[in-house]
């Protein structure tokens, strides 16, 4: 019989949005479902979890504090265990990816990474190649651990109002030490969560381009801003900031490139947007191939006609 | 210090994939193999290593002959010596991280490097796995890798900022992009390669059984988007994110 673990993830004391499409995701396929969510300062969180689960297991231990891998795998595994879970769920996120390769060898468990859709309880499909195929996968060991991409599936809906349990479990010896976090500072929503993302590439000329083109209309729509490999590779802003295979996988309702040629590993990060404006000087520049609606312009010239007219 | 590099052999990133008509897998002919481009970070990064605290640097790679290409590339690269394990090239990660781990067990390194992810599967499942099966330390997704002592100080490119963590060693690190520019292999670095040692090993000979954990039953291509407008001027594209798509 299907039994579900979530797993909880919390920054600043919060519940993280992707725990929430994680267990949209879960949802698909028949079963009870039990959320862990770990560390002394998540409170809180826990009891937002509680309205989503039929159970939740809090361990409220300082030991848990920072998400280091290490850690995190035994006491999750060691959930897992107890609870008898047949599959395993983290949202797709850097720590989501970091710890569930090692739950999976723990448990001695097939894993399917990034996962787009459920198609049965044990079959998903997920983006290789960069998205640019996309490959069905059937996990065949009695326990699944699964990674969720965050921007393919709804949040769960609560609701539930389940049972809060504390648990104490030992995390073990580790090999791994937090040292400290440099947090990039921004008013601005998060580019995972934005209803509206901005970004911009090259034809910006520089982070000066950023400034004076993309920030202010970020600032009027309210948006995310995030950026092409190449920009943040020249140091131009910071690299969160980067949409793509490799950085940022995004899906918000509006996308606006802004002198950004799309690159095939750029657009794998953002194609699933629902409504994308192009701007670039290059009409044959591979982003209006993907974009809904392309405006060949200068962006220093469109865009404070853009921010002017909205 | 002993550097273990792990390298695939993968579609180049700047090919465009495509599947074969009959849908069974991407078409490769005339698409070019590359190393996989993280793992040329590691590799990179095991060679600065090397050069500032000594010793040696192991590549190793899995799958067919062809791969010797990419383990000579490594090499030419600075890489001391090679590795092939000879496999099918359908592998779930948990088999690759085993098959690494015999190796491991071989060889002692001090430390494993290795790319976040292969650019072909995607699957970036492999590393950690390796590192729980050796009940080692990780490090993944590294921006910057200081090692001192028995311990290595990797920040990391994590959600909302750069985290810092210390790892002792042996450990397992992977490698985000901006961690370093790989280098060019020069020529007299190809010629030496050459000459190199290169192993070959089965996985009968490591007592590897691979596991069927996880199955490919079918690729697709993702469907092909409708294609958009080019619009006149920034009023009709007011107009039209407020009418028609609905979004403002």
């Amino acid at each position: 019989m299907t039994k579900h673990l979530i797993i909880a993830e919390v920054q600043d004391g919060k519940l993280h949005n992707s725990t929430l499409t994680t267990l949209g995701a879960a949802s698909k396929i028949e079963g009870p479902i039990t959320a862990l969510i770990m560390g002394a300062s998540s409170n809180e969180a826990a009891t937002v979890l509680k309205d989503y689960a039929a159970k939740t297991i809090f361990v409220n231990s300082s030991a848990l504090n920072d998400r280091l891998a290490q850690p995190y795998a035994k006491v999750i595994a060691e959930v897992a265990t107890q609870e008898g879970a047949t599959h395993v769920w983290h949202g797709a996120t850097v720590a989501g990816k970091d710890i569930m390769p090692r739950v999976a060898a723990r448990l001695d468990a097939g894993m399917a990474s990034d996962i787009q859709e459920v198609i049965d309880g044990s079959t998903f499909k997920r983006p290789m190649w960069a998205g640019n195929i996309i490959g069905t996968v059937e996990v065949t060991s009695p326990i699944k651990v699964i990674t969720v991409r965050p921007t393919e599936f709804d949040k769960a809906v609560g609701g539930v109002g389940g049972e809060l349990v504390e648990a104490n479990i030992d995390a073990g010896d580790s090999s791994m030490r937090f040292v400290s976090f440099d947090a990039v500072k921004s008013d601005r929503p998060a580019l995972g969560d934005a209803r509206v993302v901005i970004s911009g590439g090259r034809g910006l000329k520089g982070p000066e381009g950023f400034k004076e083109i993309v920030e202010p209309l970020a600032d009027k729509l309210s948006a995310a801003i995030g950026a092409s490999r190449a920009v943040c590779d020249a140091g131009w802003v910071p690299n969160d900031w980067q949409v793509g295979q490799t950085g940022k996988v995004v899906a918000p309702e509006l996308y606006i490139a802004v002198g950004l040629s799309g690159a095939i590993q750029h657009v794998a990060g953002m194609k699933g947007s629902k409504c994308i404006v192009a701007i670039n000087t290059d009409e044959e520049a591979p982003i209006f191939q993907v974009a809904d609606y392309g405006i060949v312009a200068d962006a220093f010239k469109a865009v404070p006609e853009l921010l002017e007219k909205i | 210090m002993k550097i273990l590099c792990t390298v695939k052999r993968v579609t180049d990133y700047e090919a465009k994939i495509r599947l074969k008509s009959d849908g069974s897998d991407i078409e490769t002919d005339g698409v070019n193999m590359i190393m996989n481009p993280f793992d040329e970070i590691g590799v990179e990064e095991a060679l600065k290593i090397k050069e500032s605290k000594g010793g040696e640097v192991v590549v190793m790679s899995i799958g067919s002959d062809d791969s010797i290409q990419q383990i000579r590339s490594a090499m030419a690269m600075g890489a001391d010596r090679g590795i092939l394990v000879r496999a099918e090239a359908d592998m779930d990660s948990n088999t690759i991280a085993k098959i690494i781990g015999k190796v491991v067990t071989e060889e002692s390194p001090d430390l494993v490097l290795m790319g976040k992810q292969a650019i072909d599967g995607d699957s970036n499942q492999a590393a950690q796995m390796l590192a729980e099966n050796l009940g080692w330390g990780q490090a993944t997704y590294a921006y910057k890798v200081k090692i001192e002592g028995e311990e290595a100080t990797v920040t990391r490119e994590a959600d909302g900022g750069l985290e810092t963590i210390a790892v002792k060693l042996p450990a397992v690190i992977t490698t985000d992009l901006r961690l370093n520019e790989p280098r060019y292999a020069s020529l007299p670095g190809i010629m030496k390669a050459k000459r190199k040692p290169l192993a070959t090993k089965t996985l009968d000979e490591l007592g590897v059984t691979p596991t069927n954990y996880v199955v490919m039953k079918g690729l697709e291509e993702p469907p092909a988007k409708a294609a958009g407008q080019i619009l006149p001027d920034i009023a009709t594209l007011v107009e039209k994110l407020k009418s028609e798509a609905k979004v403002l």
